[in-house]
């Protein structure tokens, strides 16, 4: 490392344009993930070799349109553009990528970034296509335009001009040449001075003439709340401002794009050649894949697949990653047996913990390869298209569809794929709802209850309805959530679906694979520990305290039980006066109301951390080990033959119909998965919404379980 | 002037008015669409909202109830598709 910090190059972009794939064959993947301080935002960050000038640190800022920051997103670029975020350096160069088939539109966003003064390098990307349509671009002139500054074509996808790319940042940090910027009329140009001269006299600060645009333009003000300048004053020089440009003939919003683009004509006026007729394929394929009836039932088959691998592929390499921690406990287990709390401890406490993350990984890696590739290739913004109406009246957005529908294999993936997700409400309303949705962890609950106890009793009829209605309980409340979230609670803006349905590229495996490599890097490092922390913590809340004299009671209470039995009673023994246990009996009361004795009210608080402990809990509070299964008949047996043992339901079986779907109830809906927990802190940026969504669900959780326990024990027939 | 998400599929439209002071409108601006300039209602969603839009070479997916500002004047001298089953 040289002790003189490396330039800082900003890569810049609309969506669409391959920006991420350059910036991959720029820093050929020598990058950096981190956050920006505050907000979800990943900063993406890489070394790239601009060989005899040098190195330089190139950042890859997330695609926009317009420096207009509605969304998170959108401020960052303009924040770390201005040099505005605590801890990082104002960019030296921007590097603008440029969709080399759409000059105009893009170079809007070039028009915008020259208002901020910083050197620039103009990439057009995708140059492959634009010559396969027919257009010709004059590079030259559109540099000599653009007030000199490099202008260069590429294909990042091909791997073509990537050097070419490398010397024009060379030139732009060597020559600072700034871009030509455009001219303001009269009346904007006094508005603008208006705004800096009270900005300066205001807060003292030296605003750049991007910054006062920025105030002035935009209509969410976040510019001038990032300055701190907020109140009545800065709405009457606001007021006064865009007056000044209202009486000018013009609207004080539409006078920036009106300005830049009339700049922008001028500026294009003979550079691209079009030659031969563009015909374009995406055209053809839209109107296969959006075809009114062909393409609703295309998108099922796509999304029937990606769910499918999410939820079966992912099967095989959970089980190697099963055996593979069952291989490693049975080979170090004996090696503490010496000391039995230790080994407890590295056993079912750290090993456990480690396997808890470790086999969300297969999950997440593949829904990722499917995100990656439905996203590059252009088919998300469709799928969001097809499906924006079903969502958009409960707040959601068509990007909600793919998010959802993985959390019925899986939360976790489901909520690190609301990245999709623009618009920072229905993002949120979203990771809110994809908890409800009931995933392969909750079908071990249902299945041991509705074979033990519904199918012997009603026929398996009644058991597979109760097993596919269980399926349905999480939607059918997720959807008023979301609703009364969005309208009721939320105070975030939403944005507007304003979706480019941009044209069909076939994704590039390296970017794909180094997305998803990247996505499960972050789990495993952010919500990874906290998923081993809380499997530790539950852990040592059911092993201690440890008193011999409890196994001693456990033997001398039942002499008749030898060997592994009594192993088992003493395990069981050992858990009813564990803290958890102890913890267990004492809120059964709060449980009563849904028909759960202690047993079970020790098995739904040890599932809080995830909800197929249940089944292994109830495994060993009835005295039948650990290695209790859902369709183990021992378990089933133990279960039908519970009774209450004292209180006014002496005699009567515990789980009876109307418990049994309490307690389903009460899993469909209860937040019962440290890992959704810490993965939901992890994308929203912090641990409220984690503990709203956890309080939210298992409120719900109780009341619908009392609920139903209540109605089922007044009204249905004993059975 | 009519509402832009009551063209039909394939059919043209001359932007004639839109509302600044809305955030749509300020996005599809920042996209290019201005007034005077010609677009064309590409498709219907298979639920009938949003519907996509086409100006400037390219494809815009937009909710009809978020559009309502957008006014066009319905291009006599484009080429127009008629669904089938309308006069």
């Amino acid at each position: 490392m040289s002790p003189e910090p490396e330039p800082l190059v900003a890569l810049v972009g609309n969506p669409n344009t391959g920006k991420s794939t350059l910036f991959n064959a720029l820093t050929g993947l020598r990058q950096r993930v981190g956050n920006y301080p505050g907000v979800t935002v990943a900063r993406k960050s890489g070394q790239c070799d601009l060989g005899p000038a040098g190195r330089v640190e190139l950042v890859d800022l997330p695609g926009l349109y317009s420096l207009a920051a509605a969304s998170p997103d959108e401020q960052v670029v303009v924040d770390a553009l201005t040099g505005r975020i605590s801890g990082d350096r104002r960019p030296d160069a921007v590097l603008l990528v440029v969709d080399a088939t759409n000059l105009l539109r893009n170079l809007f966003l070039a028009s915008q970034v020259a208002e901020l003064g910083v050197p620039m390098a103009v990439v057009l990307n995708q140059a492959d296509v634009a010559r396969e349509q027919g257009l010709r671009i004059d590079v030259g002139l559109l540099s000599r335009r653009l007030g000199g500054v490099p202008v260069v074509l590429a294909s990042a996808w091909k791997g073509e001009g990537v050097s070419e790319v490398r010397r024009a940042i060379a030139q732009a940090l060597a020559d600072r040449r700034l871009a030509v910027r455009a001219t303001w009329p009269a009346p904007v140009a006094a508005a603008l001075d208006e705004v800096t001269a009270a900005l300066r006299s205001d807060l003292g600060v030296e605003p750049t003439a991007a910054e006062a645009q920025r105030t002035l333009f935009d209509a969410a003000g976040s510019t001038a709340v990032r300055f701190g300048w907020t109140g009545p004053r800065r709405d009457l020089v606001l007021r006064s401002a865009r007056d000044k440009v209202r009486r000018g003939g013009y609207n004080p919003f539409a006078a920036e794009p009106l300005a830049h683009y009339a700049h922008l004509r001028v500026l294009l006026e003979g550079v691209v050649e079009e030659g031969g007729a563009a015909r374009s394929a995406s055209a053809a394929v839209d109107r296969l894949l959006l075809h009114r009836l062909l393409g609703p039932v295309l998108f099922a088959a796509i999304m029937l697949g990606l769910f499918a691998s999410v939820f079966w592929l992912a099967k095989f390499p959970m089980g190697w990653i099963q055996d593979g921690v069952d291989l490693l406990r049975g080979y170090i287990a004996p090696k503490f047996a010496a000391t039995p709390m230790l080994q407890s401890l590295v056993a079912d406490g750290v090993i456990s913990g480690v396997g808890a993350f470790l086999s969300f990984l297969p999950q997440i890696l593949i829904l990722f390869l499917f995100v990656g590739i439905l996203e590059d290739s252009g088919y998300m913004a469709r799928a969001a298209f097809i499906m924006d109406r079903l969502f958009s009246w409960c707040g959601l957005s068509g990007k909600s569809f793919v998010p959802l529908l993985s959390g019925f294999a899986c939360a976790i993936p489901g909520l690190l794929s609301t990245r999709t997700i623009e618009d920072p409400k229905a993002r949120l309303a979203t990771a809110f709802a994809v908890p409800f949705m009931s995933c392969s962890a909750r079908f071990p609950v249902y299945a041991l209850m509705c074979s033990a106890f519904i199918g012997p009793v009603y026929g398996s009829g009644w058991e597979s309805a109760a097993m596919v209605g269980m399926h349905c309980v999480g939607l059918l409340f997720a959807v008023p959530v979301a609703f009364i979230l969005t309208r009721f609670v939320l105070r975030v803006r939403p944005q507007p679906f304003v979706l480019e349905l941009p044209r069909y590229q076939l994704p590039k495996p390296r970017d794909v694979l180094w997305r998803m490599w990247q996505n499960a890097a972050e789990f495993v490092s952010k919500a990874g520990t906290v998923i081993f922390a809380i499997t530790v913590i539950v852990w040592a809340l059911s092993y201690f305290p440890r008193d011999p004299a409890v196994a001693d009671r456990a033997r001398t209470a039942e002499p008749s039980l030898t060997g592994e039995a009594l192993e088992r009673r003493v395990q069981a023994a050992y858990v009813e006066q564990s803290w958890m246990g102890r913890f267990g009996k004492a809120v059964q009361p709060v449980f009563d109301p849904c028909g759960f004795d202690w047993k079970i009210t020790v098995g739904v608080l040890a599932s809080f951390p995830a909800r197929e402990v249940i089944v292994s809990t109830l495994g060993v509070t009835y005295s039948l080990g650990e290695g209790a299964e859902a369709d183990s008949g021992q378990l089933r047996t133990a279960m039908q033959s519970a009774r209450w043992q004292e209180g006014p339901r002496a005699g009567s079986p515990i789980f009876s119909l109307a418990a049994v779907l309490a307690l389903m109830v009460f899993f469909a809906l209860c937040s019962q998965c440290g890992a959704t927990v810490a993965t939901l802190a992890q994308e929203t940026g912090g641990w409220k919404w984690a503990f709203a969504s956890f309080a939210t669900m298992t409120v719900l959780a109780w009341l619908a379980a009392t609920g139903v326990y209540q109605a089922v024990i007044r009204f249905a027939p004993p059975a | 002037m009519t509402p832009v998400s009551q063209l039909q599929p394939g059919q043209f439209g001359k932007l004639a008015h839109l509302n600044p002071e809305r955030e749509v409108d300020q996005r599809l601006m920042a996209l290019g669409l201005l007034p005077g300039m010609t677009l064309k209602l590409v498709r219907r969603a298979p639920l009938g909202d949003p519907v996509a839009i086409e100006f400037g070479g390219q494809v815009i997916s937009l909710r009809k109830a978020e559009a309502e500002s957008l006014l066009v004047d319905v291009a006599a001298d484009c080429p127009v598709q008629r669904p089938r089953g309308t006069p």
